[in-house]
């Protein structure tokens, strides 16, 4: 099964990379409020039931693909 | 005081690349530098451990992330928690966060720049192995030199480590925007401490300053220290 997970600062976490997007985008004339910049993490998991690989991404998650302490993450199952 | 010099590992990872300077300057102070490879499953006999600066594994995903798993990590986890002396330099500091022996986690500079440079550090603890031979308030000069320096940690966190005086240096002029000017935070116990600038760069007059010397030959002598009350206690 397919897994992706979104990985985004938490909100309050000073994300200087996301403010250097956004300066870029106005200086091309975009009209943008706010960019954050996160991260992308595409994963073939075995486990076929959905709650389980739920669960089991949720866990690689808490263990590797993010910090607790200032990312989030949300997760997508794909067929 | 015994004069023997103690034995303190210097750790290496795939992409770190002060280790020879940590070495290097140990011995300058009196140590033996023993290099441990990452792939080690236990350490050597040695009285204190230091991670290096560098980058660990291509700092990919977050600095100091992977490091975390490897084998020496786990003996250097355990020795910590025995009570063992533990320094994290730069890159070292990251992965002892990320472990999660340290609080609060290393963030992208403010500036997205790289910086390197000297900074003056004001020392908050002389209570620690890693600062006793300093004075209160005392001003170091020690140079940094990373991109994800700007230490993190939530108000409740932070208040809570203010609260128990884990913060034991702070920059007089932040360079990388880390929450409350911090430069280096211990654990709980007081033996192990992470910092983001490097005291090994700071040992010779030739390169500028010696400062880092007061931090570095602190935990010398705290090694040697904690090797003649093993050698007591053996004997007895």
């Amino acid at each position: 099964m397919r897994a992706t997970v979104l990985v985004r600062p938490k909100p309050g976490i000073l994300d200087p990379q996301g403010e250097a997007v956004e300066t870029s985008l106005r200086h091309l004339g975009f009209s943008v409020g706010e960019a954050r910049v996160g991260r992308v993490v595409d994963l073939e998991v075995s486990e076929l039931d959905p709650a389980a690989a739920r669960a089991e991404v949720e866990r690689m998650c808490e263990q590797l693909l993010t910090n607790p302490l200032i990312e989030s993450y949300e997760i997508e199952l794909g067929p | 005081m015994n004069a023997a010099r103690p034995r303190i590992a210097v750790v290496t990872f795939p992409g770190s690349n002060d280790d020879r300077d940590a070495l290097l300057a140990l011995e300058a102070l009196g140590a033996i530098g023993v290099p441990v490879w990452h792939g080690d499953d236990r350490l050597p006999d040695v009285a204190a451990v230091v991670l290096p600066g560098g980058f660990s594994y291509g700092d990919y995903l977050r600095c100091g992330a992977i490091a975390r798993f490897s084998p020496a990590l786990r003996a250097v986890s355990a020795f910590a928690a025995e009570g063992g002396l533990v320094l994290g330099i730069c890159n070292g500091f990251q992965i002892l966060c990320e472990a999660g022996l340290l609080p609060g986690t290393l963030r992208p500079n403010a500036s997205l720049a790289f910086i390197c440079r000297d900074v003056v550090l004001r020392i908050e603890r002389t209570d620690t192995p890693f600062t006793a031979g300093c004075s209160a308030g005392q001003r170091l000069t020690i140079p940094i030199k990373h991109g994800e320096g700007c230490w993190f940690a939530d108000a409740d966190l932070l208040a809570e480590l203010e609260a128990r005086r884990q913060i034991v240096l702070r920059y007089e002029d932040n360079p990388n925007g880390a929450i409350a000017d911090v430069a280096a935070v211990c654990n709980e116990r007081g033996n192990v401490m992470g910092l983001m600038p490097h005291p090994e760069h700071a040992v010779d007059p030739l390169v500028g300053s010696t400062d880092g010397a007061l931090i570095l030959g602190s935990l010398v002598e705290a090694a040697r220290a904690s090797s003649d009350r093993r050698a007591a206690a053996a004997v007895s």
